[in-house]
């Protein structure tokens, strides 16, 4: 069977959906970062554990520490919207809610993103 | 008349329902199922790093809420679905280099991110309430 691609989009390699593997390089990208970034989390959350207001925003306000949850919050944020995009595309057909339902979305994880990203900054810069 | 066959339904490919479940299939599901879960967990996240910013009355409110019973029972779903999720990204890694594609392994494999799950969830609360 002959080939309809025109040369440039061979080039470009993008397929069908326009965008090639980009979706799937990044979630595999954030996904690496993920896994030391999570534990990371998980294991401030374990030694914050039953202390008080001022030893978790002592603990927040650490440099290292705020600067590493802005680059959790980052790379988990961007993960789970691509993740949620695809879980929007596989269920959802009709084209209005799908597309209001992505745009929702990226609303979402982005608005999640600003707030902690600003509770973040507030506490170290000593708001 | 032409319309009427653009109006008949689509053939769909046979579903879930027909397929008995197995391992490997159950664990896909799963990661997808935490992956929602974990989407929706982000609220409890911004939520205690606000309440960290806010005051400390607001802050002993929120923090009183995850020490409930039912913020811890939260808590540790939502580590175990961190775990899980985090457990099923590392397959997917290991099959993205090739390897461990064959069926008995992909099984055991499958089996070793539910346990893996468990127990790191398990040993994670363990620690954390020994550091208390």
């Amino acid at each position: 069977m002959s080939d309809f691609r025109t040369p440039l989009g061979k080039v470009r390699g993008s397929g069908s959906a326009r965008d090639g593997t980009e979706h799937f390089w990044r979630q595999r990208l954030t996904a690496i970062a993920n896994v030391p970034l999570v534990l990371f989390f998980v294991g401030l959350l374990i030694s914050l554990n039953g202390e008080g207001y001022d030893t978790v925003r002592e603990a927040l306000a650490d440099p290292l520490v705020t600067v590493l949850m802005i680059l959790m919050i980052g790379s988990a944020f961007y993960h789970m919207r691509l993740g949620m995009q695809v879980i929007i595309e596989d269920y959802v057909h009709g084209e209005g809610n799908k597309l209001a339902l992505l745009i929702l979305n990226t609303f979402f994880t982005v608005l999640m993103a600003a707030l902690s990203v600003f509770a973040l900054l507030k506490i170290a810069f000593g708001g | 008349m032409s319309k009427n066959t653009a109006m008949r339904p689509r053939p769909l490919s046979p579903h879930l329902s027909i397929y008995k479940p197995i391992p490997t299939m159950l664990m896909s599901i799963l990661h997808r199922i935490t992956g929602a879960a974990l989407y929706v967990g982000t609220l409890l996240v911004a939520w205690w790093l606000i309440a960290a910013a806010g005051s400390p009355e607001y802050f002993d409110l929120v923090d009183s809420f995850f020490g409930s019973f039912i913020g811890r029972l939260i808590l540790f779903g939502y580590t175990w679905a961190l775990m899980h999720h985090m457990l099923g990204g590392i397959r997917h890694f290991i099959w993205d280099a090739g390897l461990l594609f064959d069926k008995e392994t992909s099984t055991k494999l499958a089996w070793a991110t539910l346990a893996g799950s468990i127990i790191l969830t398990i040993l994670i609360w363990i620690v954390g309430y020994a550091m208390r």
